[in-house]
């Protein structure tokens, strides 16, 4: 139920998108770019959102790309979760899009939605921050492609009215050995206390996390900390969790000091499982 | 640009075409209810969370809440209207899985699509799927049990559609 009105477009291109908002917006509209919908119709609901138009991408071929046996790997930011899980291109990516929500939301949230909404745990970055993808943006002055990581500080650096197209994930890396854990306050319902996706490469450990502060996160110092094979485990990953940036979430779902707690287990199962715990 | 927020909508419902005045913010599951008359799809919590509110689109289970009707164009979607003796509307008789029966629709159109998708589904694959579904009845024993029934007869019959 959306308590106020707008018009909704459904373009067919990438260029007939970016057009579209570049008029709307011209008209005071505050276009919105349309995924999968579920947060704009939730939010307009509480009246967090407001929008005269939504411009939905889902029939846009780019944006809907799923290139499994190419490389890289191309995954379009209209996929819906579910589709993502089931063709699996990229099993640590699978991994963090099924602890998402619930399966039949999943059928609708996207790749592009989940990584571009306002709600900030934005699981379905971790992988790609680990992987080291690449996101290709389209918006007024073309498309441009870069290093996801790079643009991404807190969250995806998007100038008005540019939308994600794709992610491009090297596929040798897609395979990787990785460790994904999901810890809720209480069993498998609600937002995570925190979440940690990793992969291990040429021996280095890269791992990012959710959940911690009210952004997701890679750090070079954390991973520095953890990687530090002189040190014994317990030091590394007490060094890691204060290297972690801040502020650290303190809310009702947990408190600062129970997140750290819990992230220090689940780094410790990280480097257990990916082979690097051996001096615990 | 165009200014209108009404447009008229042509949907495919349950095999039939019908057409409908409505405005291009409108969920699918307001449109359904109020515009088609067809109030199997159950408004609960409006909010994605509960599942009552389960239709298909192409054969996929959507939360038609959080769906607008407009995207629906040029789908083809199913209530529980359209469901005409599935095996599972049986089961769920058989299995007694509903008390008061508000979130029975959203179940049984999930639980449809599961069995059509997934006829070797797995334990955790058949609980993955309904807990996208809430009771507050809690006749969830009921509901797997009746869901694992008609799996099973699936499984043992592999011709019948
Ligand atoms: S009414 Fe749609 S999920 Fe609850
Ligand atoms: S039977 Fe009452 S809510 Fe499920």
């Amino acid at each position: 139920m959306v308590p106020f009105d707008f018009a909704y477009y459904r373009p067919q291109s990438i260029a007939e998108a970016t057009a579209l908002f570049a008029a709307l917006e011209r008209d005071g509209k505050r276009p919105l770019y349309y995924g999968g919908g579920t947060e704009i119709i939730t939010l307009s609901r509480l009246n967090l959102v407001r929008t005269a138009a939504v411009i939905d991408i889902k029939s846009i071929p780019e944006c809907r790309a799923l290139e499994a046996s190419a490389d890289p790997l191309v995954l379009g930011a209209a996929l819906a979760l579910g589709e993502l899980e089931e063709a699996n291109p990229f099993p640590l990516l699978t991994k963090a899009a099924r602890e998402v929500a619930d399966r039949t939301a999943r059928n609708q949230i996207t790749l592009g939605g989940n990584i571009c909404g306002q709600i900030f745990y934005r699981e379905t970055a971790l992988p790609l921050f680990v992987a080291e993808a690449d996101v290709i943006i389209a918006g007024p002055y073309g498309i441009r492609q870069c290093r996801f990581l790079d643009l991404f500080h807190q969250q995806l650096q998007l100038g008005r009215g540019e939308f994600v197209v794709q992610f491009k994930v090297d596929r040798a890396t897609a395979t990787l050995p990785h460790f994904h854990r999901k810890r809720r306050k209480q069993g498998e319902v609600g937002y995570p206390l925190v979440t940690i996706a990793a992969l291990k490469k040429d021996g280095t450990v890269r791992v990012a996390l959710s959940g911690i502060c009210p952004f997701p996160f890679r750090s070079a110092d954390v991973e520095a900390h953890l990687n530090d094979r002189n040190r014994p485990v317990g030091e590394r990953i007490q060094a890691a969790v204060d290297a972690f940036p801040r502020p650290i979430l303190h809310d009702i779902e947990g408190s600062a000091d129970y997140r750290l707690f819990v992230a220090a287990q689940l780094l410790e199962d990280m480097l257990r499982e990916l082979g690097d715990g051996e001096t615990v | 640009m165009e200014e209108t927020t009404k447009r008229e909508l042509v949907l495919h419902v349950n095999g039939e075409r019908r057409s409908i005045v409505t405005r291009q913010a409108e969920t699918l599951l307001f449109v359904l209810r109020d515009g088609l008359g067809l109030t199997g799809a159950k408004p609960g919590c409006l909010n994605g969370d509960c599942g009552a509110c389960t239709v298909l689109v192409d054969g996929t289970p959507i939360k038609s809440c959080m769906m607008l009707a407009i995207e629906t164009v040029g789908k083809e979607i199913t209530s529980i209207e359209g469901l005409d003796d599935a095996p599972i509307q049986h089961a769920f008789v058989r299995h007694f899985a509903f008390q008061c029966g508000y979130c029975t629709p959203g179940f049984i159109m999930n639980a449809h699509a599961l069995i059509e998708r997934h006829p070797n589904a797995d334990e955790a694959t058949i609980q993955e799927w309904l807990e996208s579904n809430i009771c507050r009845c809690t006749s969830y024993q009921e509901i797997e049990a009746a869901v694992k029934e008609v799996l099973e007869a699936k499984k043992a019959k592999p011709t019948d559609p």
